[in-house]
């Protein structure tokens, strides 16, 4: 077929690559005994991921990962694998979305929100972890952002709401923290976040 | 590597004979509204294609308004009833499904947006609305009846000839959106009855950008774009001749393949989905059984999601199309699946197979070999792979 327009792939060279050879990833019956597992993701938008991770002096030493989800789903938590293993937990614990989408070379606008979910998978496995080995968590807050200064709510009081079920709607999270009742300058960001929030854990 | 293109419900190539005509004619230049001769052969080029196009439909030449595609055609239907209902019109309702193509359903939700009534009827699980459902909905407020002929997604076809009976008898006027029956099944506009018909050329080997609305002469229309007397008046523009020619080129041959054309891909159809059930534990084969257009195979196999399905296929050279929500732009999966009933990870884990005339049962076999690995694959990286068998 003649043809003078040769398309590009959906997704850049290091995402494809990602897509066809996934980096350690699950296998069927192999021997990983994590000694913390997360999952975040929900089926509502097609996206679900669990990373299983083996610590050792403080450091993520091996981890393993399963994803439900699609090419730049499949290729963002193989890349966060990759930049994961060696790190401390404090490290691996500010591992943020744009890092990730970084070393891949970006991402379609639509896709950064939805797929790369592997940080936060990431930060349950090591809240588990911690909660496991009964040692305090000393990141979770230092990670935090405050949303609403009025009412001093941070994303993560927020993101544990949502995660527990407690919060379905603005209205709710209204309700239970006071957020944008005040100066009501968050609004807007607030509702954004908290929808992305209601997507990724609503089940 | 071998091409397998099994995306043709959302194009087809054009046919060697469309090609060849629009190459042959491609110097016709003339303004098909002029009276002088290059006018006169644009114009002779144009009849000729409408000719072809009622012939398909098995309608009255007179009826065929020419457009840029269904989106229009479709448009236009429903933005005529917009005017009449603006006008005073008696009836005020329109009657659709929750299954049409998009360029129905946004509109509808537009209508709705700026304070008409539309009602949706359902669908059950295997995409096909129920009669008594327009039976209860009909009344003597209701304008418009639009219910596509065969689903594009599903495949599933709808008993038009029935719900346009009842609409008639309701009083309404009847539209259907035959986009993706026309050259897989017979449309028979005398025998159906129906007053409003939507077609797009390249959905059956035709060019792309050409399309139609027929209409029985004498129902409502209202001009979609003003500023010309072409079409009668309905659709302004200078007509796009070549596009045009090459539409009734591919009604010609349509009409000329159809019965063979429809066993043909129905055959593959079967095979491919039988070659699937086979090799591939836990699917589920989407839309009706039997009442489906004959190329069209949706499948989901759960605990996998459709995009990455759809390009590790892409990788093999096999071309289909998903119903997950990465691939359609936005966060849910496909509405029509969803309005059938099917759950939401079912759908996200749906591909879309629909055949054309240039498929072979070679293809189908290449498509039997690389897809079961492919679907393993991408199991066994899943998450929610305990939860079910696959």
């Amino acid at each position: 077929m003649a043809n003078s327009f040769m398309s590009q792939w959906v997704y850049t060279d290091t995402v494809k690559e990602h897509f066809m050879n996934p980096r350690n990833l699950w296998q069927d019956g192999e021997d990983f005994e994590a000694d913390g597992i997360g999952e975040v993701g929900s089926l509502a938008c097609g996206d679900q991921m669990r990373v299983g991770i083996k610590v050792v002096d403080g450091k993520i030493q091996d981890l393993r990962w399963l994803t439900y989800g699609c090419a730049s789903a499949i290729a963002s938590t193989s890349m966060m694998s990759e930049m994961a293993i060696g790190m401390t937990l404090e490290e691996a614990y500010h591992l943020t979305p744009t890092m990730i989408m970084d070393e891949l070379g970006g991402l379609p606008e639509h896709k950064f929100h939805c797929s790369v979910l592997g940080d936060k998978a990431l930060r349950a496995a090591i809240d588990d972890y911690l909660e496991k080995q009964g040692m305090p968590n000393p990141y979770k807050n230092k990670v935090a952002k405050v949303m609403c200064e009025c009412k001093n709510v941070t994303d993560v009081q927020i993101e544990e709401l949502v995660k527990a079920g407690k919060v379905h709607s603005f209205e709710e999270l209204q309700e239970l923290t006071g957020v944008s009742t005040v100066c009501g300058k968050c609004k807007n960001k607030i509702k954004e976040e908290l929808e992305e929030l209601l997507h990724i854990y609503s089940k | 590597m071998r091409n397998v293109y099994l995306d043709n419900n959302a194009t087809t190539p054009m046919a060697k004979e469309v090609i060849e005509l629009i190459q042959d004619n491609v110097e016709l230049y003339g303004n098909a509204s002029s009276m002088h001769r290059s006018g006169r052969d644009a114009d002779t080029a144009v009849e000729w294609a409408r000719e072809q196009v009622a012939s398909l439909l098995n309608c009255d030449k007179k009826g065929i308004v020419f457009t840029s595609g269904a989106s229009e055609a479709n448009n236009f239907v429903f933005l005529t009833f917009r005017d009449l209902i603006d006008e005073g019109y008696k009836r005020n309702r329109i009657i659709t499904t929750t299954i049409e193509h998009p360029c129905i359903e946004e509109t509808s939700q537009y209508l709705i947006s700026r304070g008409y009534k539309v009602d949706f009827l359902s669908v059950d699980r295997t995409g096909k609305i129920s009669l008594k459902e327009l039976e209860e909905k009909l009344g003597d407020d209701v304008a418009l009846v639009s219910i596509m002929t065969g689903n594009n997604e599903v495949g599933t076809i709808e008993p038009i000839k029935e719900a346009c009976a009842l609409a008639h008898k309701a009083g309404a006027l009847f539209h259907t959106d035959a986009t993706q029956a026309i050259g897989k099944i017979e449309v028979d506009v005398k025998d159906w009855d129906v007053d409003y018909v939507s077609m797009s050329a390249h959905k059956f080997y035709g060019p792309k950008g050409v399309g139609a609305l027929y209409h029985r002469p004498g129902v409502p229309l209202r001009p979609l774009i003003h500023g010309g007397h072409q079409e009668s008046g309905f659709r302004a523009g200078t007509y796009n001749t070549l596009a045009i020619a090459g539409m009734g080129e591919a009604a010609r041959l349509a009409k000329l393949n159809l019965k063979e054309e429809a066993e043909y891909l129905w055959k593959l159809r079967e095979k491919l989905r039988k070659g699937i059930e086979e090799r591939i534990p836990n699917v589920v084969i989407n839309g009706h059984p039997t009442d489906c257009l004959p190329g069209t195979l949706d499948v989901s196999f759960p605990c996998a999601e459709g995009e990455s399905i759809l390009l590790y296929l892409d990788m093999e050279g096999i071309q289909v199309s998903t119903g997950s929500a990465c691939a359609t732009g936005s966060l849910e999966p496909s509405y029509v699946l969803l309005a059938c009933g099917v759950d939401v990870e079912i759908a996200h884990g749906s591909i879309r197979f629909s055949l054309g005339r240039e498929n072979t049962e070679e293809d189908i076999d290449y498509v039997l070999e690389k897809l079961p690995p492919i679907i393993k694959r991408v199991r066994m990286m899943s998450t929610r792979k305990e939860q079910n068998n696959g």
